[in-house]
């Protein structure tokens, strides 16, 4: 393999590794404060692409009108999400909510293949974005500089949000003690649905740039994503925002560079971040990032 | 009072075999087809019931065992001139190319083997709880699959295998259907099911009343994927064709929604919603198809059926969280002296898993 | 000879000393009691004893055997059972069910067997449930049976908890706040139940307790833990005239608790 070939598929793997990043950010700021396993939130990234769809093919709006809407639309379609599935069962045990999760889940693949049919759709894919740039004797498209640039560009808005604003250090307070946090006049009910509807902002950031790099859009599109996701949210430390960033780049990168230097291995792809799970689980359940707790007996 | 219970349970027997002898030779092909998947899925539904909703281990793997099972029975059941005929890609390896089995011994080795299989995947990942088993047991269901895929020299790939002997009929569905009920039943009953019950209700206390969590959570896991895997050898040896997509998560997820329904704890409660689920997806299927009502034709939707099961599943879990059953199980008293069922309503939790 | 005996034993959960150097023992037939403020690691030091956390250092041995670090289960299966603070009833499970399950480690019979009702489960499970009939009785939930462990006043889950213990046929039995939430005639009988079991039962008790009056009546001896440190040991009279033991409660200046 010549180093220019390597410094594609690494260019690649970085590009894949930060969408990972922008939608494992999600599940683990949900993990952080419920406790619990968006298992919508792959979905409500497939939702965004449609959204950007519909905005710039049926509506024919432009890019940089659309793209904004779409991502208001989905961090309102997250907390609807929210308010339907998972506040009603917030005292429930965690099963039923877990349960309640997949059938959310369940409900938007199901809708999205009712209302936009199961064949696949062309995603818009505007030319600032395509345009291939030549570096020495490789050429990359100018998206595979933008995704990280726009990840970068979001993480940083967000680490300001959680640790410097008044919201971030309820949502911090939020995640360590529901009942401390209420007691402290925090509005609990109110700081979740902020924490979906980020979390669903950063996802439609990520299914832009996803229908952007792979123009192809499905109503299924989001299931093996959002798993890969979660993963990554695990193995970075679920709960921990810069984890879910590592645990991102880990596995994009990862990803890419097994198909590339084991070609024979390119069916198993999708098992390899389940394998990477499994033993992250077995000998480091906390994750790279995450804290250590201990059950209080 | 157990005299009267007895004769009735004999009673109902009776009827049972009298109902199959008759559905075998008179009834519908279709009919027949749909009784065959009600009692396969109470199969399945009642071996994830013993995992998850008694004993509280939340695991999303089934699908997983069930294709195990499949294509254990499958390929043992079918012929060698058959296999050479499907296996045109990449021949299947030696000895399997040659070797045929019956029915029931290729059933109880699909069954065996699903179980080691569980046995594999249980030994590290039970050392999970809650959320993070979830997502292991997934992965590894889904890793199965994804290995299945690849295997061409055993399980022919994505192509899937074609041409499976139909032997499954009513009587071994059924059968298979009683024979776990029966297990199951005596199992929750015995010494090592309150065991189980105890790792459900609290899993520190039942370590510390000297019951050896990890055996236990894995005899549970080892059993339930036991009978996963026959109910995965009869539902090949009845659908004549297996691919690695038909066991996906959405199959666990269809099993899931079938022990929620039926009561997270109660055997029983699987088998009666195994019926239930089932034939409203036969019912509901005119959501997918366009119907002439004859001054209007409505425009059928496909996957609209499938959005009507999510919702189901949700309205279930947001309001009616005990199921039909909840913990408990079918008995003559309750039936004799039966209440309207939504007396319960609301009322209480699931006992299916710790609120930690 | 001691049945339990400490060897400065220390937890550490992070940077924070939860107990430190702890060094006792007890003797076959004994009722010890431990006690100190709140967060004094009290609980911790139960939870060395039975597995539930492993020791940093130190070492623990129950009846000439080392037992640091053992899962839990197989501490209960050489003898020791306990209670816990916030009482871990099997809720949904009903009374009965409770003491069966405590019943389960006894059990001979294998899975299959059990599964079969082979003569020799038979044969166990009715021993058991025979056992546990009796325990109960004596216990004073003879009319509660088959009522969901959950639905029992608090004090009847107190009493069911230490029967669920003594099912496990334990030498040595470990109780976490017995008399918690009880009123002082309630805590009096509790105080003559553990004597009573104690004598019936051939137990040696350790046990946690807040309440001076049921501490200083029942135990032989009494340990007192500081910020994880035994800042006293000795008979009840010598701990309540221990200069330390009283500043430790009441608090030097500052901080007063009790």
């Amino acid at each position: 393999m010549t180093i220019d070939l390597f410094l594609q598929h690494l260019a690649n793997g970085i590009s894949l590794g930060s969408l990972y990043a922008l939608i494992a950010i999600g599940y683990t700021m949900v993990y952080g404060i419920l406790r619990l396993i968006n298992f919508a939130h792959g979905d409500i990234f497939m939702m965004a692409t449609y959204f950007a769809f519909f905005g710039v093919i049926t509506f024919g709006l432009p890019w940089y009108i659309s793209f904004p809407i779409v991502l208001l639309l989905t961090a309102l379609l997250g907390m609807t999400v929210e308010l339907v599935a998972y506040r009603p069962l917030r005292d429930a045990p965690k099963i039923s909510i877990l349960i309640s999760a997949i059938g959310a889940s369940f409900l938007l693949e199901n809708l999205a293949i009712v209302l936009f049919g199961g064949v696949p759709k062309p995603f818009p894919t505007p030319e600032i974005f395509t345009d291939v740039i030549r570096v020495g004797s490789v050429s990359i498209q100018k998206l595979t500089f933008y995704i990280p640039a726009v990840a970068i560009i979001c993480l940083t808005f967000l680490l300001y949000l959680v640790n410097k604003t008044k919201t971030g250090m309820a949502m911090r307070a939020v995640s360590k003690d529901h009942e401390t946090a209420r007691v402290m006049g925090v509005n609990v009910d109110r700081i979740i649905l902020v924490t979906f509807g980020l979390g669903s902002f950063l996802a439609a950031v990520g299914g832009i740039m996803w229908g952007l790099k792979f123009p192809q859009i499905a109503p299924l599109m989001g299931v093996i994503p959002g798993l890969k996701c979660f993963i990554a949210a695990v193995i970075g430390g679920i709960g921990n925002i810069k984890g879910a960033v590592i645990g991102g780049f880990i596995l994009g990168i990862g990803e890419i560079l097994l198909i590339a230097f084991l070609p024979n291995l390119t069916g198993y792809r999708d098992a390899f971040a389940f394998i990477l799970l499994i033993v992250i689980l077995l000998y480091k359940p906390t994750g790279i990032m995450g804290e250590k707790l201990t059950e209080k007996v | 009072m157990r005299q009267r219970d007895r004769i009735l349970t004999l009673i109902a027997f009776l009827l049972l075999i009298g109902f199959i002898y008759f559905a075998e030779g008179f009834l519908d092909i279709y009919i027949v087809r749909v009784l065959n998947v009600c009692a396969i899925y109470a199969i399945l539904g009642m071996s994830m019931n013993l995992i998850n909703g008694f004993t509280g281990l939340f695991s999303l793997g089934h699908a997983g065992f069930m294709a195990v099972g499949a294509y254990t029975t499958a390929l043992l059941t079918m012929s060698p001139a058959v296999k050479e005929q499907i296996f045109y890609m990449t021949p299947l390896i030696k000895p399997l190319d040659a070797i045929m089995a019956p029915f029931p011994i290729a059933l109880i080795l699909g069954g065996i083997l699903a179980a080691f299989v569980g046995y594999l995947i249980g030994a590290p990942a039970l050392r999970l709880k809650g959320d993070y088993l979830a997502i292991a047991t997934l992965g590894f269901a889904e890793i199965i699959r994804v290995i299945f895929t690849n295997t061409q020299s055993i399980t022919n790939g994505a192509l899937g295998l074609k041409g499976i002997p139909a032997v499954t009929n009513l009587w071994w569905s059924f059968g298979g259907m009683i024979l776990t009920a029966v297990v199951l039943l005596s199992l929750i009953n015995s010494s090592y099911g309150r065991a189980f019950k105890a790792i459900r209700e609290d899993e520190i206390a039942a370590e510390s009343m000297g019951i050896d969590l990890a055996k236990h959570k894995n005899l549970s896991f080892v059993t339930g994927a036991f009978f996963a895997g026959i109910g995965g050898g009869l539902l090949g040896n009845l659908l004549g064709t297996i691919d690695p997509k038909m066991f996906s998560f959405m199959f666990t997820f269809n099993i899931l929604l079938i022990i929620v329904l039926g009561g997270m704890g109660s055997i029983t409660g699987s088998i009666i919603s195994a019926f239930i689920v089932t034939i409203a997806q036969e019912v509901l299927r005119f959501l997918d198809e366009t119907m002439n009502l004859g001054f209007i034709v409505i425009k059928g939707k496909v996957g609209m059926r499938a959005v009507v099961f999510s919702a189901l599943l949700m309205i279930v879990v947001l309001f009616y969280r005990h199921g039909l059953m909840g913990t408990t199980e079918f008995s003559w008293e309750r039936f004799l002296n039966w209440k309207p069922p939504f007396y319960r309503f609301g009322k209480g939790t699931i006992k299916g898993c710790k609120n930690s | 000879m001691p049945i339990l005996e400490l060897n400065q034993i220390t937890m550490q959960f992070g940077g924070l000393t939860a107990v430190k150097d702890f060094d006792m023992e007890i003797n076959p037939g004994e009722i010890v009691g431990l006690i100190g403020p709140n967060g004094a690691g009290k609980t911790t030091v139960f939870n060395m004893i039975t597995g539930v956390y492993k020791p940093t250092r130190g070492a623990i041995i129950f009846r000439d055997k080392d037992i640091t670090g053992l899962r839990p289960d197989l501490i209960t299966k050489l003898g020791i059972a306990r209670t816990f603070q916030n009482i871990r009833l099997f809720k949904g499970l009903s009374v009965m069910e409770n003491v069966l399950i405590a019943n389960h480690l006894h059990i001979k019979a294998g899975f299959m067997e059990a599964i079969a009702k082979l003569p020799r489960y038979r044969a166990e499970e009715k021993a058991m449930i025979a056992k546990s009939t009796a325990l109960l009785e004596r216990v004073g939930l003879k009319d509660n049976l088959n009522d969901p462990a959950g639905s029992l006043p608090y004090g009847l889950q107190r009493r069911l908890e230490i029967a669920r213990a003594l099912a496990t046929s334990p030498k040595l039995m470990l109780l976490d706040e017995p008399a918690a939430g009880m009123n002082p005639k309630e805590a009096e009988d509790l105080t003559r139940f553990i004597k009573e079991i104690r004598d019936e039962f051939d137990l040696t008790i350790f046990l946690i307790e807040h309440h001076m009056d049921v501490v200083m009546n029942i135990s032989q001896r009494i340990y007192v833990l500081d910020y994880g440190v035994a800042i006293a040991g000795g008979s009840p009279a010598e701990i309540q005239s221990n200069q330390r033991v009283i500043e430790a409660y009441l608090g030097v200046e500052e901080d007063v608790n009790h």
